[in-house]
């Protein structure tokens, strides 16, 4: 009996050694389960990948075109027929909505993508060479940092003009600053890595050093960081098109929905429920969803 | 044979406090000189901390030294910028103490393998695959481990896939930074004895640092004693574990455990703590230990003299001129 103990304690010790997780399959292995435990996590992420799979078959299941007026059903509320009801022009809400996701998705995803590109290489820069290089590029960022987020895109749209590929533009400079503080820290510690001074003492470039043994090491913090913007980039986005600086009001944006709707909130406030409540439901998975990732992520939470 | 390495009065400290007050320096190598000729191996001996790998790491240049000169295959390589060191790496490999940090976890051994020559050679990945099949069957391990990666490896077989590594490209010199102290006891002979057959068969040179004097004896040619940043003593292997002149050697060598409970040996027991490299003492850095201190061990830095021919000590005790005090 008093062996017991001790023995359980050995065992623990081995087994804590034997499951260090360093290949990749283990790696995904120990990531998945983690991710699975979190209920909620795992119920957005269902509901975003519905999400990309109604945006990408989005033309086969709408029931009407989404731009087609039909002046016999103007402003309806929800009936069988219309199942989020119609717009000022009789437009089929859900049908816009569809389409509309196509729109929302593809912005937000190509902006944030942008600023991962940018932040990332960035980052990188900064963190393995430091000196003045580094300090340029981290008060360059503080300097975005220091406008509100809105604000600064408002800002870009304003010079650049209204349209969506400006939006984009905007949302992604934005996002940039945020990528760049945050691969920087992982490169700073990625680089004190013993490999990466053994690369050094074969001759290995600093471009391979980067690419080949500090990136590797930042895609966690990269892939956590694109599924937490996507959210805060879909709201600004929609935002600048409500504020009518992106989306034309003729396309189906939700935020542009928003904005038309607006003007008939007290006779038909239907038409700005439905792509408000999208709005906050895809926003809200996605943030779920990339607090999930994180934690699964993290070598610090317990498996 | 002619000098690989040569290196003179190479001097290197940390900047370890800054900020307010004065700004206070760690004198991890202090003036040393040695050379390394080819094909030989000579290893650099001493307590951790004394600067033995920062040695190592001066060599090839991974840090750049304050003074002093490092010289290779004739080339005054001290000053060359990085971009200029790297094409002459390929000459100078490294083995770490360490296989589990030093092999990078996210790559297949034959990647890892085959990393100095895609750094440093035009072959093909085809090419390069049947190389590091190659070299993982020399260095006793087999070319079906080549798809996998690091984790599925013991720590012996992980420093026979950092030695193929190094081995890769064929160096002239590999600075092996303690290479088997972090393995069991029976998988250290092996690996030296490894390293031995391809010291034979490839005519490498080694950098050999180390703590632990057995497995040194079995492979130096030549051995320098470190004690806190300088060197007190370097000679043939023979001799110093012979004849040791500096009473650190004494001391250290007496150490050793010998496998037979019958011989009785005297051990030679240091007082005192080993002083800070930070703020060392004055003249003879051992002086504060030694067991034959004299008056001017703590005013004059001992001269790095020759002896013998090829013995090094730094000691008064061997001063010209000097009254042999303690042990001669």
């Amino acid at each position: 009996m008093k062996d017991q103990p001790v023995a359980g304690g050995t065992q623990a010790v081995a087994s804590v050694q034997t499951v260090a997780p360093t290949g990749f399959k283990q790696r995904f292995g120990a990531f998945m389960r983690k991710f699975l435990r979190q209920k909620t996590a795992v119920a957005a992420a269902v509901i975003i990948l519905l999400l990309f799979v109604i945006a990408i078959i989005g033309p086969l299941i709408t029931p009407y075109n989404p731009s087609k007026p039909d002046y016999d059903a103007l402003m309806e509320g929800p009936s069988v027929k219309h199942l989020m009801g119609t717009d000022e022009y009789g437009r089929d809400i859900l049908s816009r909505l569809i389409y509309g996701s196509r729109l929302s998705l593809s912005v937000s995803l190509s902006a944030v993508m942008i600023a991962a590109v940018l932040g990332t290489a960035l980052g990188l820069l900064a963190g393995y060479y430091g000196g003045w290089l580094d300090r340029l590029i981290m008060r360059g960022s503080d300097v975005l940092f220091s406008f509100p987020d809105l604000l600064l895109a408002i800002g870009i749209v304003a010079i650049l003009g209204p349209g969506l590929i400006n939006v984009v533009i905007a949302v992604a400079v934005f996002g940039t600053p945020s990528f760049a503080r945050i691969i920087r820290s992982v490169t700073l510690s990625a680089k004190e890595n013993l490999f990466v001074e053994a690369a050094r003492s074969m001759g290995a470039t600093n471009a391979r050093i980067i690419w080949r043994h500090i990136f590797p090491e930042t895609v966690p913090a990269i892939i956590v960081n694109i599924s937490m913007r996507i959210g805060g980039a879909i709201l600004a986005a929609s935002s600048l098109s409500f504020l009518g600086m992106g989306a034309s009001p003729s396309n189906p944006d939700w935020g542009a929905m928003l904005s038309m709707g607006r003007d008939y909130l007290s006779i038909a406030p239907h038409i700005v429920y439905f792509p408000g409540l999208v709005i906050f439901l895809t926003v809200l998975a996605f943030n779920i969803f990339g607090d999930g990732l994180r934690d699964a992520l993290d070598p610090k939470m317990k498996s | 044979m002619d000098k690989l390495v040569e290196v003179k009065g190479l001097k290197k400290s940390f900047l370890i406090q800054k900020g307010l007050g004065a700004k206070r320096y760690l004198q991890a190598v202090n003036d040393i000189s040695f050379t390394i000729r080819r094909g030989e191996t000579f290893s650099l001996v001493g307590e951790s901390g004394c600067g033995k790998s920062t040695t190592g790491r001066l060599v090839n240049r991974l840090l750049t030294p304050d003074s002093g000169e490092i010289w290779f295959e004739g080339k005054d390589i001290t000053k060359l910028s990085e971009r200029a060191m790297r094409p002459l790496r390929k000459h100078m490999q490294m083995v770490f103490q360490d296989p589990y940090a030093s092999l990078n976890p996210r790559m297949k051994v034959k990647d890892l393998v085959a990393e100095p020559l895609i750094i440093h050679t035009k072959l093909s990945a085809r090419e390069r695959d049947m190389m590091a099949a190659k070299l993982l069957e020399e260095v006793g391990l087999g070319s079906q481990h080549a798809e996998r990666y690091v984790h599925e490896f013991s720590g012996g077989q992980r420093q026979r896939i950092g030695i193929a590594r190094a081995l890769s490209v064929k160096p002239k010199l590999i600075i092996a930074d303690e290479p088997v102290s972090a393995l069991d006891v029976s998988i250290q002979s092996q690996v030296i004895n490894l390293l031995q057959d391809l010291q034979e068969e490839h005519g490498l040179a080694y950098l050999f640092i180390s703590h632990d004097l057995s497995v040194v004896e079995h492979i130096s040619d030549r051995i320098g004693v470190m004690y806190l940043g300088s060197l007190v003593e370097t000679a043939d292997k023979d001799t110093l574990y012979e004849r040791p002149l500096h009473p650190y050697s004494q001391a250290l060598l007496s150490a050793v455990p010998v496998p037979d409970p019958n011989v009785k040996r005297e051990r030679i027991i240091l007082s005192g703590d080993l002083p800070s490299p930070v703020n060392p003492p004055s003249g003879c850095r051992f002086h504060t230990r030694c067991p034959s201190c004299m008056e001017i061990c703590k005013q004059r830095v001992p001269e790095f003299r020759e002896v013998e021919p090829g013995h090094y000590v730094a000691c008064h005790l061997y001063d010209e001129g000097a009254q042999a005090g303690g042990k001669s």
